[in-house]
């Protein structure tokens, strides 16, 4: 173990240039596996979603799913790809219990889409990502590692393993090595996985969902000194969600550059993101290269989508995520730096939902860009996982334009609120929360304030209005906040005029 | 020349994790060394117009519907496994691999 303290990212980032790569894996939605009729429903009990095509079992031959194949051509599609005109599916040869079949059918060198680009926008700034390919595989079974200390394989005596997902069709997007991005790197990242999310969400053909293992990344990061040739990459697995991202290849930066400086050289391994520590260690150590000895799978015809099918699938193509936003851009009255923010944060459906639930954009979007996206940082949750629904942000301002609460008062519901205390009527009702708005009260709250401050009162009556501000203060402490400032102002100038 | 070397041999065993004494070394890199040569053969008929293929019959795009068909119970799917326990395949630990 070396003791090189770490660098600052300042520092790492002022002597080296980062070259990163993204890989990403999604599962698909598809009603069956890739290469059999086995259901794909997650949860099921263990080994009951599976038949002897996807088990490996003797003599049992694989048919492509149609759904996978026209699914993965629209990502392709959707990521400015070209659609091979014919390719192959090919064994990808591995001894590793999580495949049946001693090998996982994948694709090689012939993968189904190619050449893409995904565009991200940071800060106004446009970055490309360049798609190297996009090809279609299997996914693997599940492993439960005995008799280890943590469940993990280091320590087990065996493995248990459930092949209920193994052979749903998983879709693997490889970017090219993006060069040049400097300090942006890690942003560039995140930005780019989420605009992949989104742009796969859009075509509704998998749900990814990070947390959830439907999509996942491993993060290639590496490091140059300028002018030099590229460094020796390193691979980061367990990367589950998109703050994951940009923080596994910042550390790696850090950790590299650390290493670099201190005369270290990076040697090509695959690390894994510790998500409670932000920082990566290293996973399995290769004794040898490996060795997966592809060859295309006798099993499976050849893949050739019919040039007017493609065209078919472009054309229907929805509206993609970049598109959706210039419009809502304009719906919404705002600049595209603006909604870049919203986009960045999450909160662009969050948002639509909360409009469609009767509220403003204005008034939706100062809720989740404002306290709500503060909460999310601070508790470093996605912006969707705060714990406050559209719904309730609607019933929220929907209480504020009705003068039931004021902004003081909204922020201390939504406060109950994200406690889990229900809905707004509930929290109001429980924290006896809600801006008093009996007349009676009130004005009894601003003659005991007239009283009391004699002095400013004469002001107010000689014509300077501006020091009602001071009155108005007293009655809101008298009422704990609980009333409409403008009323009570005009209260006090009604009284006294 | 030998198509297939003593040391190709031991490293696809290696791959398999198939124990291969150094005899059977010897003997299976004979045998092998004739089956891939007849093999190779197919080169030599092969002409310019006769394009490398993966397959017998000349097919493309042979797709199943998107359709749930019926699987295996979980007893009949561990039937033929060696070891179970919990519903699942039982199998040794496989040292320094990780998925």
């Amino acid at each position: 173990m070396t003791t090189t303290a770490l660098p600052t990212y300042e520092d790492a980032i002022a002597h080296y240039e980062p070259v990163i790569g993204l890989e990403t894996h999604v599962e698909l939605g598809t009603n069956t596996k890739m290469f059999c009729g086995c259901p794909t429903e997650f949860g099921a009990e263990p080994n009951t979603q599976v038949c002897p095509v996807c088990l490996g079992l003797p003599g049992a031959l694989p048919v492509a799913n149609r759904a996978a194949i026209e699914a993965t051509i629209r990502i392709g599609l959707a990521l400015n790809c070209d659609i091979a005109p014919w390719c192959r599916m090919a064994r990808k040869n591995y001894f590793y219990p999580d495949m049946p079949k001693n090998f996982q059918t994948s694709q090689y060198d012939e993968p189904l889409c190619v050449d893409g680009y995904v565009d991200v926008q940071i800060d106004g700034e446009t970055f490309r990502v360049e798609i190297e390919r996009v090809h279609l595989e299997e996914d693997t079974g599940k492993s439960l590692h005995v008799g280890g200390a943590t469940g993990r394989i280091h320590g087990a005596t065996e493995s248990l393993v459930d092949y209920n997902r193994a052979g749903i069709p998983l879709v693997e997007i490889v970017t090219k090595p993006v060069p040049g991005l400097g300090a942006r790197a890690p942003e560039v990242a995140k930005a780019y996985v989420t605009e992949l999310r989104d742009i796969i969400r859009s075509l509704d053909v998998s749900d990814v969902r990070m947390e959830q293992g439907s999509m996942r990344c491993d993060v290639n990061t590496s490091l140059n000194r300028p002018g030099d040739e590229w460094g020796t990459r390193t691979e980061t697995k367990n990367v589950n969600s998109l703050r994951s991202v940009e923080r596994a290849v910042r550390s790696e930066i850090i950790r590299q550059a650390g290493l670099l400086t201190g005369g270290t050289r990076i040697f090509q391994e695959t690390r894994h993101f510790q998500e409670t520590t932000g920082d990566t260690r290293p996973g399995r150590s290769k004794e040898t290269a490996t060795d997966y000895r592809y060859f295309p799978e006798p099993d499976l015809v050849p893949i050739a989508p019919d040039t007017a099918w493609v065209a078919e699938l472009k054309a229907a193509l929805p509206e993609l995520p970049s598109v959706k936003r210039a419009r809502l851009a304009e719906e919404w009255g705002i600049s595209a730096l603006d909604m870049q923010s919203v986009a960045n944060a999450g909160a662009i459906e969050l948002i639509e939902e909360t409009i469609a639930a009767g509220t403003s954009a204005a008034g939706a979007r100062k809720w989740w860009m404002g306290e709500l996206a503060r909460r999310a940082n601070e508790s470093g949750v996605e912006l969707a996982a705060v714990g406050v629904t559209p719904a309730q942000v609607a019933q929220l301002q929907g209480l504020v334009d009705e003068g039931k609460l004021n902004d003081k008062l909204a922020r201390q519901v939504l406060e109950g609120v994200v406690a889990g205390e229900g809905d707004p009527a509930a929290v109001i009702e429980a924290r006896g929360l809600g801006v008093v708005s009996d007349t009676g009260a009130l004005t009894a709250a601003v003659d005991e304030a007239i009283a009391a401050n004699p002095d400013i009162a004469a002001k107010i009556r000689d014509g300077k209005v501006a020091a009602a501000g001071a009155l108005v203060g007293a009655v809101m402490k008298t009422t704990r906040g609980q009333a409409d400032a403008k009323t009570v102002r005009e209260l006090i100038l009604a009284r006294l005029s | 020349m030998a198509a297939i070397s003593r040391e190709e041999v031991a490293h696809l065993a290696r791959l398999s994790r198939l124990a291969v004494t150094e005899q059977e070394l010897d003997q299976f890199a004979g045998q092998l060394d004739v089956i891939l040569q007849s093999v190779a053969r197919i080169g030599d008929v092969a002409a310019d117009d006769i394009p490398p293929t993966s397959h017998s019959v000349p097919l493309t795009n042979i797709y199943r519907d998107d359709v749930v068909t019926p699987c295996l119970t979980q007893e009949e799917a561990l039937s033929g496994a060696p070891d179970s326990a919990e519903g699942r395949f039982r199998v040794p630990r496989i040292l320094d691999e990780e998925d």
